[in-house]
C-alpha cells in the first residue's frame, strides 16, 4: 500500500514499512540509537569476555594479578603514608590499610577502565574497518572487563576486614548502586579519550598521565574529612570518584556519608557522560576512515 | 512486498583529501589550526579548510538489486567499488543519499575479523562468529558444523598462532560460510588469501546464489563476473555509468579500457610501490624496439620493467603477471626466478622478462607489474592502473592447417610424435 508521501523523509518511512532497514547520514541525538546497543548486547559480552581472556591469557600469575596489584599497593600505601607521613584513618576502628583498600578498589577500577577505553578503538581498528555494529560496544566492553578484577580485589577486602575482626555494616546493600556510579563515571571520561585518542594519538600519552594526577586529587589515599572544608572541598567533589571512593567508605566501613559532596558528584555524573556519549557519537561517523 | 532485497538512493561519499594524507593529525597542529577556526574543528572531525581537498568516491549512485540476483561491480581501481561495498555494509556512513537493504548481510572480506592469535580456535570461532552478527544460540547449533569444515580436529583448543596459515583461513571461512546471509558481499579486491582460497570464495558465492539468496560481487576477474553474475554494473570515478546485462555491460568496459597500451610510466614521487622500491616505468618489446602496432606471436616479446630500489632487500621480488584481454590470470613470473640472484641494491634497475615465442593466441592480452617483499606483503598487485595492453597477432605456426587463431587462451606449439605400428601395405 502506498501512501501519497513527498520528501526524503516520506520515502524513507514508506521504505521502512516495507521491511527495509535504512542507513543514513544520521545526526543528534537520535543517532546515538541505544536500543541497537541494546540488540546487540550479545556480542558485549563477547568482546568483555575476550578482553578478560586476553588480559590473563600469557600472564604466569594470571588471576593472581588481580590479587596481588590492589594488595601491593595498599602495603606500599600503608607504610608510606600511614606510617612515614602520618595520615590517619578517619575512625580509630577502622586500620589505615583497609581504609586505603576500600578506596583501592574503586579506584583501580577507574583507572583499568580509562586505560582500556581510551586505546580501545584504535585497538580494535580491524573490527572498526571490517565489520559494522554500535562503536559504542567498544569501549562499553572495555570498561565492563574491570568486572572481574574488582570482584577478586573485593573478596580480598573482605578476608582482610576479617582478618581485622571489621565487619561491614547493612550499608553495604549500597555498594551496587556507587559501582553502578564508578562504571558510569568511566565511561562517560572513557567515551572522551577513545575518541579523541582516534583522531589524535597524544591522547595514549596523556592517559597515563592523567590516572596518575587524577588519584591524588582522589581520597584514596587520605579522607574527605582531611580535606579543608570550603571552596576546595567542593572544588574536589567535582571529581565524580570522590563521592564514589566516600560512597564506598560509608557503604563497606560504615564511615561518615559524604552528604553534600555526594550530591554534586552525582550531578556531575550525568554531565560527563551525556557529553562524552554525544562527542562519541559525532565522532563516530569518521572512526572507520579515520583510525 | 516487492522483491527488492536492497536499494540505494542518490548516495553519495565524500572524503577530505587532507585528512587522509595526515593519517594522525597531532595536537599540535590541531591547536594551531585551533587558532585560526576555533570551534570547527571539534564539530567537523577531519574538516578541510579548502573545497578542492574534497574528493567523492561515490556520487550519486543508484541502484536496485533483486533478491537472489547475483549482481556484479566492476571498474578500474578508485572508481569507488569498495567505497560502495563499505557503505553497503555500513561500515562507513554515507554522506549523502541512502542505503535500504532487507535481510542480514554478510561479507567475505570480513573473513576473520576480529581473530586474535593468543585465543584458541573454539574461542576465535565464538568471538568471531559473535562479531559476524550470530547470536548465541546460532553459534552453539551451527559450531560443530564449523569445527567440521574447517577440518582443524584436534587443534580446537590450541592457540591459533600455533597454527599454519592454512589451518587459520580455513577456520576463519568456516565461520563466514556458516553465517547464512540473505545478502552476500564478496570484495575480491581484498581477498586477501592464496589461490586456492579464492577459489574457496567463489565456489561458496555460487552456492550461496544457487540457494536464491542475493550476491554482491566486487572484482577484476571479468571472466568471473562474466561467469556468475546475471547483472552488472559499472562504476567510473565514483559515478555509475553503465547498469544492465553482464555482456553489455562488460563488453563496455572492455572497450573502455581496451585500447592497447604498451609503455607506461611515471615520476619518482607519484611511482607505485613503497618505500622500498618503485615501478618507475613498464614497456613491451619486440625485436629490441617498443612494440608499436603490435606484437607477433612468432618473436620473443620482451617486458621491461625499470625499478627504483631505495630500501634493499633480499626479499624484494619485481614480476609481472600475464592475463587475457578479459582478465583471466595466466602466469606470474618473478625475477627471482633468475638462476644467479643477487639482492637488487640501491638505485636503478631495469630488469627484462622474455615472453618466448611460439605461446600466445591471437588476441588481447594484459601484462600487470607485481611487486612483493617475499612472503610479507604486496607492494605493487592488481595494479590495473599500471597494466599494459596489447594486441598479439598469430603467425607462429608453419602448418598449413593453422594459420588462423583457434580456441583457448594460450597457443603453443606442442611437440608431436608419430610412430608407425602397422604397415597397410605390408604383404606379409
Amino acid at each position: 500500500m502506498k501512501q501519497p508521501l513527498s520528501g526524503p523523509d516520506a520515502a524513507v518511512q514508506a521504505a521502512q514499512s516495507e521491511g527495509f532497514v535504512v542507513y543514513e547520514r544520521r545526526s543528534g541525538w537520535a543517532a546515538l540509537n541505544l536500543r541497537e546497543v541494546w540488540s546487540y548486547r550479545e556480542l558485549l559480552f563477547f568482546l568483555t569476555w575476550r578482553d578478560i581472556l586476553l588480559r590473563y591469557k600469557q600472564a604466569v600469575l594470571g588471576v593472581a594479578w588481580a590479587i596481588l596489584q590492589p594488595l601491593l599497593t595498599m602495603v606500599v600505601f600503608t607504610v608510606v603514608f600511614n606510617i612515614v607521613l602520618g595520615v590517619k584513618s578517619p575512625a580509630s576502628d577502622v586500620p589505615y590499610a583497609v581504609f586505603s583498600l576500600a578506596g583501592l578498589l574503586p579506584w583501580q577500577f577507574f583507572a583499568g577502565a580509562l586505560s582500556r577505553s581510551g586505546m580501545s578503538l584504535v585497538g580494535s581498528a580491524n573490527l572498526l574497518t571490517k565489520v559494522y555494529f554500535p562503536r559504542l560496544i567498544v569501549p562499553l566492553s572495555a570498561v565492563l572487563g574491570g568486572l572481574l578484577d574488582f570482584a577478586i580485589s573485593f573478596v580480598v577486602l573482605l578476608v582482610l576486614m576479617a582478618g581485622y575482626g571489621i565487619w561491614p555494616t547493612w550499608h553495604i546493600v549500597f555498594l551496587p548502586l556507587f559501582l553502578l556510579l564508578a562504571i558510569v563515571t568511566s565511561l562517560g571520561v572513557g567515551l572522551w579519550l577513545g575518541a579523541l585518542n582516534v583522531l589524535y594519538r597524544d591522547v595514549q600519552y596523556v592517559i597515563p598521565f592523567l590516572i596518575q594526577l587524577w588519584m591524588f586529587v582522589s581520597p584514596v589515599i587520605y579522607p574527605i574529612s582531611d580535606i579543608p572544608a570550603g571552596p576546595l572541598r567542593i572544588a574536589f567533589a567535582l571529581n565524580p570518584m570522590t563521592g564514589v571512593i566516600g560512597g564506598f567508605r560509608w557503604a563497606l566501613l560504615g564511615q561518615q556519608f559524604p552528604g553534600g559532596l555526594m550530591w554534586i558528584s552525582l550531578a556531575v555524573v550525568p554531565v560527563l557522560l551525556v557529553g562524552g556519549l554525544f562527542y562519541f557519537r559525532r565522532m563516530e561517523r569518521v572512526f572507520a576512515d579515520v583510525v | 512486498m516487492s522483491d527488492i532485497a536492497l536499494r540505494t538512493v542518490a548516495l553519495g561519499k565524500m572524503y577530505r583529501i587532507g585528512g587522509e594524507r595526515e593519517k594522525y593529525p597531532t595536537l599540535r597542529d590541531t591547536l594551531a589550526q585551533a587558532a585560526r577556526r576555533p570551534i570547527e574543528r571539534l564539530r567537523h572531525p577531519g574538516a578541510a579548510t579548502h573545497k578542492s581537498d574534497e574528493l567523492w568516491a561515490l556520487k550519486d549512485v543508484s541502484v536496485e538489486v533483486r533478491h537472489g540476483e547475483v549482481l556484479g561491480i566492476i571498474g578500474r581501481n578508485g572508481a569507488g567499488k569498495s567505497t560502495l561495498l563499505k557503505v553497503l555494509s555500513r561500515i562507513t556512513e554515507p554522506t549523502e543519499g541512502r542505503v535500504e537493504i532487507r535481510g542480514r548481510v554478510a561479507s567475505l572480506l570480513e573473513v576473520g575479523t576480529g581473530f586474535h592469535p593468543e585465543l584458541t580456535g573454539r574461542e576465535n570461532i565464538q568471538l568471531n562468529a559473535a562479531i559476524l552478527g550470530m547470536t548465541r544460540a546460532e553459534i552453539k547449533s551451527r559450531f560443530d558444523e564449523i569445527v567440521d569444515f574447517s577440518e582443524i580436529g584436534l587443534f580446537l583448543d590450541t592457540p591459533v598462532k600455533r597454527y599454519s596459515s592454512g589451518m587459520y583461513v580455513r577456520l576463519a571461512f568456516a565461520v563466514a560460510a556458516h553465517l547464512d546471509p540473505e545478502i552476500m558481499i564478496v570484495d575480491e579486491v581484498l581477498a586477501v588469501g592464496d589461490f586456492a582460497f579464492q577459489r574457496k570464495c567463489l565456489g561458496k558465492m555460487e552456492d550461496v546464489a544457487s540457494h536464491g539468496r542475493t550476491v554482491l560481487f566486487v572484482s577484476h576477474n571479468l571472466a568471473a563476473v562474466t561467469s556468475m553474475c546475471t547483472r552488472v554494473v559499472l562504476l567510473d570515478a565514483g559515478r555509475l555509468v553503465s547498469d544492465g546485462q553482464t555482456k553489455e555491460v562488460v563488453g563496455a568496459y572492455i572497450s573502455q579500457v581496451g585500447e592497447s597500451m604498451l609503455l607506461r610510466e611515471w615520476p619518482a614521487h607519484s611511482a607505485l610501490g613503497d618505500e622500498h622500491a618503485r615501478l618507475l616505468r613498464i614497456e613491451l618489446r619486440q625485436d629490441g624496439e617498443e612494440a608499436r602496432g603490435g606484437v607477433r606471436s612468432s618473436a620473443t616479446i620482451e617486458a621491461v620493467l625499470t625499478v627504483l630500489v631505495e630500501r634493499p632487500s633480499p626479499k624484494l621480488q619485481v614480476g609481472l603477471e600475464l592475463l587475457g584481454g578479459d582478465g583471466v590470470e595466466i602466469l606470474q613470473s618473478f625475477h627471482s626466478d633468475m638462476a644467479h640472484l643477487e639482492m637488487l641494491s640501491a638505485g636503478v634497475h631495469e630488469l627484462a622478462c622474455a615472453i618466448p615465442s611460439g605461446l600466445l593466441n591471437d588476441g588481447q592480452y594484459v601484462v600487470r607489474p607485481l611487486m612483493a617483499l617475499f612472503c610479507e606483503k604486496w607492494l605493487i598487485s592488481r595494479a590495473d592502473e599500471a597494466a599494459l595492453r596489447f594486441d598479439v597477432t598469430f603467425d607462429h605456426s608453419h602448418s598449413e592447417m593453422w594459420y588462423r587463431a583457434r580456441a583457448g587462451v594460450l597457443a603453443p606449439e606442442l611437440k608431436w610424435r608419430r610412430r608407425v605400428l602397422s604397415d597397410g601395405a605390408d604383404d606379409a
